[in-house]
């Protein structure tokens, strides 16, 4: 187990050194800078101002230099400072990460706590009208994108209950602070939860035609003791895989999910300074998505090894 | 006798209606006004932007030495009043401008106001002092100011190369606060200290900006407001939704367009909605140092076949002006008389026939029905300036024009158009002041920096400086007019429309005005109050 979990550690490291390089030079190919984009907004290209604005910001350097600083400030814990707001970029980051990390883990809360329960459902009444009725929601659910449901739930919102839940910083109420996260992270949880029931419900169907399923039965067992001792247990893995994935992808949602609901998190704060070319905010982040992804995957192969003895042993 | 008493009643009733009027219109002092806003500007610093993005949110923290009257919808040279000077006075042939500055006035850190902070202002603009800005797009206004000098505390003089009756007008502009001397420019666009209404709370990037009430402005019984928030909200939908639901006073200011106006009023039919042109132009960008629009003809042709109305309908459903450079009349001050913008060509109501005459020129430089010119037609990836480009495209067809869209991300659009990587171009141009001084110089000067087309015209920069030393308005308004003429004949930037947008607001909410020559000019809010 030792040596699976250091094997899994290097591998980590390894890839989130490689992340650091892509993140790095594809920011450079994207053709523009912070100070393009402040000369826009001014309307104007003044040689002089420009050249005497990338020095002060650095970017006039060459590309290995650069790298080599940022690196070095990241392992250091120097993030520099926003190209934009010209604040310290880990206090303009880390406020946001709360908020961001709340409504994910809400939105996977949801995603999980409603998806599997109905994928058992679905598979041990296969072939009913519930199983039909499941199976519609699901489709629903990988069918409808997040901004479009989240667009609806707010215009639905004001036209049946002249309120809307978008983001409050302060809320009074325990409804209000309800309102702020769980809205929203049903919105971006709806696709995860549909995904998660689908997999679920095949993965179910396929343990419960085992020969080991029917022994439980032959022997007596109940219902809900062969539905969710035996069978679920061994149909978990493949769900498990896929919310790790979902995980990651969740980012792509909630950049989305937090432009509708106006919420202050992380994803939507990227896309603005990937906008901006704000370098010091978007590789950091990203180097910050990038580790949770990673230690997200890291954390579902040591959840493979806890459910299914034989990978420790066979890798 | 008994006429007398008559009298007598009458007058004290109209003293009784004057003073139940004069209560009525009197402002509730409190409350926090909550705005949306449309983006999150890049800085606080009014002076190192180009965007109202910028203006909106932080023109209450700061006072100009004049300003255009807050509550009057046409800005003009009558409507200019004093705010952090108390009179000025032209002298010296009007080549000085003087100002006598108000007395007692703070900076929200409690240092005193004094010439210093004018000097010191106006010289970092003119690129004079040891302290710069990082970006100083309005350098080119002050051009023909030889320096700013101070006599004492409380008068300063800007002495001019010539005569500029115009300078009042940039002076009165929202993007013309005076700074104080003892803070730098990187702390400005940060953290700003002025002498307004309202002082700088918070700039939260992408999530707020917060301002509250100056109780110690110089102007006593104002501010009304106890505060401003702003919330940026960058998606549309959600924002007015937001605004229907009551989370916010106030749209960001001329941001509802037309269509979505309607959506307001239909879901909410108490709100307040005015309608105003904002004196941007969409115009067409030409690369004329290369083929093929170097051949006049095709330039010649490409005007002639728009179909503005069109535009004007599709776009705004009608709500929409026809004009040149300046902005068109009634709101504009400067625009040419009817028949005398129907006289240009292209301008004319018959479409048809213009187009007629537009595939004959196109004819006469080689092409036609089965022979079709190819162009890019580049635009900035932003719906203002992508949907009219595609109706442009249309246009263009024609007259055996086939256009293909180029949508360049903002980062790109000033490096291309600098290095005239780009055939046509559709461009969206904004007047901070409805003055052909501002609009002339800086679109259309030999060597400005925002002249993207490099027209270059030695007969009229001549002209630019006749009408801009010219003190007679009437005598100024002819050459205007003669050169804004000039300007569409010579397709240096042919004007296609320009827009007009709305502006909600509760009907609590007392005292906004929406400008309606410019969108840069009208937010000081000291007057605004909320009746609740």
């Amino acid at each position: 187990m030792f040596a699976y979990l250091v094997r899994r550690l290097f591998l980590m490291l390894v890839t989130l050194f490689g992340i650091s390089i892509v993140i790095f030079f594809l920011l450079r190919i994207v053709p523009g800078n912070i100070v393009d984009i402040l000369f826009a907004a001014a309307g104007y290209v003044d040689p002089a101002d420009k050249a005497n604005l990338e020095k002060e910001l650095g970017i006039d350097q060459p590309l290995v230099v650069q790298y080599v600083h940022w690196i070095g400030g990241f392992l250091r814990g120097d993030f520099g400072y926003s190209y934009v707001s010209e604040k310290p970029a880990l206090q303009e980051i880390l406020p946001r990460i709360p908020i961001t990390a709340r409504l994910a883990g809400l939105a996977l809360l949801f995603s999980a706590s409603i998806g599997i329960p109905l994928g058992v459902i679905s598979a041990v009444k296969q072939g009913t009208k519930l199983d039909y009725a499941l199976r519609v929601v699901s489709l629903s659910g990988l069918s409808l994108p997040s901004f479009w449901l989240g667009l609806l739930i707010l215009t639905a919102s004001v036209a049946m209950f002249g309120q809307m839940p978008i983001f409050n910083p302060n809320p009074q109420t325990w409804l209000e602070a309800f309102a702020t996260y769980a809205v929203p992270a049903a919105a971006v949880g709806f696709r995860s939860a549909a995904l998660t029931m689908r997999i679920t419900r095949s993965s179910m169907l396929e343990v419960l035609r085992q020969d080991y399923i029917r022994t439980a039965r032959a022997k007596g067992a109940s219902d809900a003791a062969v539905n969710y001792h035996h069978a679920l247990k061994n149909a978990i893995l493949p769900v498990i895989t896929v919310i790790g994935i979902e995980a990651a992808f969740l980012i792509g949602g909630l950049i989305v999910t937090e432009t509708v609901f106006n919420i202050p998190g992380v994803a939507r704060f990227l896309v603005e300074a990937i906008r901006w070319r704000d370098y010091p905010i978007v590789q950091n982040l990203v180097m910050f998505i990038a580790v949770v992804v990673v230690f997200a995957n890291f954390t579902v192969d040591m959840l493979y090894a806890v459910f299914d003895p034989r990978i420790r042993f066979t890798e | 006798m008994r006429s007398v008493w008559a009298l007598a009643a009458v007058a004290a009733l109209s003293v009784l209606t004057v003073s139940t009027t004069t209560l009525a219109d009197e402002g509730k002092q409190g409350g926090i006004l909550r705005i949306y806003h449309r983006d999150s500007p890049g800085n606080a610093s009014i002076h190192e932007g180009a965007t109202y993005s910028l203006n909106v949110p932080f023109m209450p923290v700061f006072n100009n030495l004049v300003i255009y009257k807050q509550d009057v919808a046409q800005n003009s040279m009558d409507t200019i009043v004093p705010e952090l000077a108390e009179s000025w006075a032209w002298v010296n042939d009007n080549k000085t401008l003087t100002f006598k500055l108000r007395q007692g006035v703070k900076w929200h850190d409690g240092k005193p106001f004094t010439s210093a902070d004018v000097k010191c202002t106006f010289d970092m603009l003119m690129g004079k002092s040891q302290q710069k800005f990082r970006q100083n797009p309005r350098k080119a206004w002050y051009n023909e100011v030889n320096d700013v000098t101070t006599n004492g505390d409380f008068e300063v003089s800007f002495n001019l190369k010539r005569p500029q009756p115009s300078l009042l007008a940039l002076l009165a502009s929202g993007y013309t606060p005076v700074y104080p001397c003892h803070v730098s420019p990187a702390e400005m666009r940060t953290h700003p200290i002025g002498t307004g209404p309202f002082k700088f709370v918070e700039f939260k990037a992408n999530e707020s900006i917060k301002l509250t009430r100056n109780p110690d402005y110089w102007r006593k019984g104002r501010p009304y407001l106890d505060g401003i928030e702003f919330t940026i909200i960058p998606n549309r939908s959600t924002a007015i939704l937001a605004f229907v639901a009551g989370k916010f006073d106030m749209t960001f200011p001329t941001e509802v367009s037309i269509p979505l106006l309607k959506d307001v009023k239909s879901q909410d039919p108490t709100a307040v909605c005015v309608v105003e042109p904002n004196n941007v132009s969409t115009n067409i960008i030409v690369n004329s140092t290369a083929a093929p629009f170097d051949n006049a003809d095709i330039r010649r042709a490409m005007a002639l076949a728009l179909d503005r109305k069109a535009f004007i309908n599709i776009m705004f459903e009608g709500q929409g002006d026809i004009g040149g450079t300046m902005e068109p009349a009634p709101a504009g001050l400067w625009a040419m008389p009817k028949e005398m913008l129907e006289s240009i060509p292209g301008y004319g109501p018959d479409v048809k026939a213009n187009r007629e005459e537009a595939k004959k020129l196109m004819q006469k430089a080689g092409y036609g029905p089965d022979k079709h010119l190819a162009v890019k037609v580049s635009t900035r990836n932003i719906p203002v300036y992508r949907d009219p480009a595609v109706i442009l495209i249309d246009q263009l067809k024609s007259i055996y024009i086939d256009g293909e869209l180029d949508v360049v991300e903002t980062a790109n659009w000033f490096p291309k158009i600098a290095r005239k990587d780009y055939m046509l171009g559709l461009n969206l141009t904004g007047n901070a002041v409805d003055d052909p001084d501002q609009s002339f110089y800086e679109n259309y000067s030999c060597g400005s920096e925002r002249n993207y087309t490099n027209y270059c015209n030695k007969e009229i920069e001549k002209l630019f400086d006749a009408q801009s030393q010219e003190t007679d308005v009437n005598k100024r308004k002819k050459l205007v007019w003669e050169i804004d003429k000039k300007l569409q004949e010579d397709v240096a930037r042919p004007i296609i429309f320009h827009a007009r947008t709305g502006t909600c607001w509760k009907p609590y909410v007392k005292g906004v005005t929406v400008m309606s020559n410019s969108s840069y000019n009208g937010y000081r809010y000291e007057d605004v109050w909320m009746d609740k």
